[in-house]
């Protein structure tokens, strides 16, 4: 379908083109130039378009902050010191600063894992994601994994922060590559970022035949953008759980496209999103069986306060010929407030005859029963209701395998909770 | 102990308790039974302070103080106590962290400090040991997946860990088979004391012969229309509701 923008740019549109030929200038590339076409013909993606239905983000982006530079020393040595204090989630630790990788901070790569700080040129793809071709047209660095074959690596963190006091803009990418029968745990976690700050940022998880990756996302600032892409590709037998942590985020969007290009490959796509004050937060996925015989499995919940927002579009695409393949959609949210608001769109695009596929979704009230059981044994309401919560918020990360991450997110939930039950009027 | 003078209440407009009076002296086991429908269970929510309900006149009086604008875990603390008839399931919250939680708000509510850990695992082990409760029940969570006699026997062993003075079971017979009835009943019975008052609702006489009542007190049309010894029980039992429902008609 060909987009016709009758309106004129965006003051953000307009900002966004001057980046883009200041970093062309810089040195040009075919494929990038390919990418930017792409977001131009589109431009900021409006509620017109089906994928962006309920997240306007022509409307809500105002201009487009400047991209952020190079950090020089002194801003490698101040993110050292912030960094000191964000407890390690365990295994090694990458850090990318204003959108650039930098070994300074970074500990060496554990053994049978590469580590290249320049991300290799985004491989082409069919999507049509507009903000996803920003991402590849302006992306300014990031890094990428690459794990051998058989090889079962320890688990990597990687901390993409700000050093700007300043309002800026970062562009980055990871890509992670797993040879065949390997086997990574890898956790992205975005902190630092000021309300001012854009983040745009992608993961491109390619995983060969018997790989198996887990990766986490985790969203603790409040930056005021931050529109996430995350594209996976399983060849046969590979196996990929995924699951996104949304804690921060003025205007969080999420979005996952996942092929299972292989016979018998696994996807299991889990989230928590923790929304408050007038927060907006969008997970958006798009899971393409185009081979037979594939599981996925997608379980989502959120938790919705004041005047937030969140949305959950799951879309599962059944290509002809991907006959056996197992599919199920589970999204649910409660809603703690009367101007809190859930948009709820599942979906299932069905072009084979022989599959088990089904989606679910509710939204409500924490359950005023419970509430009283807990309050009839002595527990305050702040306090049954924080316990009613954790256990919502609990339920979706016990579908992180690792311990010690879920032992990290399910601390960050507390820590929301507590700081809500602190900010509630009595 | 417990005094509830000229109880009315009504839940979305339809009236259900209708002036009632009930006096529960302290140490006193006091039954009561009535037809379905007679604001049994209504009663026992109003006196835990189930939100649901709209108290148009009366009192309720835990040794002389009107509970009935406290806040349901106010009332816990205390000393109120509601088995319930339907305990509900809470997911995602294992049992022995709820145990511990309500427990420790109840103290601090009472200005005494969290019972340590050691303390509590033993506290625990015993009830448990007790109501015949598996301590891997303990782990799941609460009342989630549990049968109908677990779940009365997770209630008994709350009432016992939470030791409160006045103690209200409702229809706590219903959905047991006679070994549950009589663990449970066991469990009650093994926390009578003469500081410590039950309300024990029922629909039928058998749980009376497990625990047994001082008083019985029948109720019907949302008031009390009968009391007497434990022998008003095994009459009801062999002539029914019938007379009553007609006299409170």
């Amino acid at each position: 379908m060909t987009m016709h923008r009758a309106i004129a740019k965006t003051a953000a549109e307009t900002t966004l083109a001057e980046q883009f030929a200041a970093l062309r200038g810089a040195g040009p590339s075919t494929r990038r130039d390919a990418a930017f076409r792409r977001f131009e013909e589109a431009g900021l993606p409006t509620r017109r378009l089906e994928a962006w239905h309920y997240t306007d983000l022509r409307a809500a982006l105002a201009s487009a902050a400047p991209l952020a530079k190079a950090p020089d020393a002194a801003a490698v040595e101040a993110a050292r010191r912030s960094l000191a204090s964000l407890a390690r989630a365990g295994g090694t630790r990458l850090v990318v600063l204003d959108g650039r990788f930098v070994a300074a901070l970074s500990d060496a790569p554990p053994a049978g894992v590469a580590v290249d700080p320049t991300p290799p040129e985004a491989p082409t793809f069919s999507e049509a994601d507009p903000m996803l071709a920003l991402n590849v047209a302006l992306s300014l660095g990031g890094c990428a994994l690459t794990i051998e074959p058989g090889r079962r690596a320890p688990l990597i963190e990687i901390v993409h922060c700000f050093s700007a006091d300043a309002d800026e803009a970062v562009c980055s990418r990871v890509a992670i590559a797993l040879g065949a029968g390997a086997r990574a745990s890898v956790i992205e976690r975005f902190v630092g970022a000021r309300a001012g700050a854009q983040r745009h940022v992608s993961t491109w998880i390619s995983l060969a035949p018997d790989a198996k990756a887990a990766h986490v996302a985790s969203i603790e600032d409040g930056a005021g953008l931050h529109v996430e892409s995350q594209i996976a590709h399983l060849a046969e037998r590979a196996e990929f759980d995924a699951f996104g942590f949304v804690a921060g985020g003025a205007l969080a969007r999420r979005q996952i496209f996942a092929t299972l290009a292989g016979e018998h490959a696994r996807v299991a796509l889990g989230g928590l999103a923790l929304i408050d004050g007038r927060r907006h937060a969008d997970t958006t996925l798009e899971v393409v069986h185009a081979a037979p015989r594939g599981q996925s499995r997608e379980f989502f919940r959120h938790i919705v306060a004041d005047d937030g927002v969140g949305v959950f579009q799951g879309k599962v695409i059944v290509r002809p010929g991907a006959q056996k393949t197992d599919g199920a959609m589970k999204s649910q949210a409660i809603l703690l407030s009367p101007n809190a608001a859930m948009n709820n769109k599942p979906e299932l695009e069905i072009l084979a005859d022989d599959v088990v596929c089904g989606h679910g979704a509710t939204v409500g009230a924490l359950d005023p029963e419970q509430v009283f059981y807990l309050q009839a044994r002595g527990l305050p309401r702040r306090d049954a209701e924080a316990m009613l919560l954790e256990a919502f918020g609990a339920e979706a990360i016990a579908r992180v395998a690792e311990p010690e991450l879920a032992e990290i997110l399910l601390s960050m939930t507390r820590a929301w909770l507590a700081r809500r039950a602190g900010a509630a009027p009595t | 102990m417990l005094e509830i003078k000229n109880l009315s209440a009504e839940i979305k407009g339809k009236p259900i308790l209708d002036g009632l009076n009930l006096s529960v002296g302290t140490g006193e086991v006091a039954a009561i039974m009535g037809p379905n429908g007679s604001g049994k269970s209504t009663l026992s929510y109003i006196i835990a302070g189930k939100p649901d309900y709209l108290v148009t006149s009366g009192q309720v009086l835990l040794d002389g103080e009107n509970i009935l604008e406290l806040e349901p875990d106010a009332r816990a603390a205390l000393g109120v106590f509601l088995a319930f008839q339907y305990p509900i399931e809470i997911p995602g919250v294992a049992t022995m962290t709820f145990l511990k939680a309500s427990l420790n708000a109840q103290r601090r509510a009472r200005g005494e400090a969290d019972l340590t850990t050691p303390d509590f695992m033993r506290a625990v082990r015993g009830a448990a040991q007790s109501l015949k409760i598996d301590p891997d029940m303990l782990k799941r969570p609460l009342n989630v997946g549990f049968s109908g006699g677990e779940k009365k026997r997770m209630e008994v062993l709350q009432m016992t860990l939470l030791a409160p003075r006045m103690c209200v079971l409702d229809e706590t017979d219903s959905g047991l088979d006679i070994d549950a009835l009589r663990i449970v009943a066991e469990g009650v019975n093994a926390l009578r004391d003469p500081k410590r008052s039950f309300l024990v609702i029922t629909h039928y006489q058998r749980l009376l012969e497990y625990i047994k009542p001082d008083v019985v007190h029948v109720m019907a049309k949302g008031r009390i229309v009968k009391s007497g010894g434990p022998e008003l029980a095994l009459e009801l039992e062999r002539n029914g509701y019938r007379d009553y429902a007609s006299e409170a008609a």
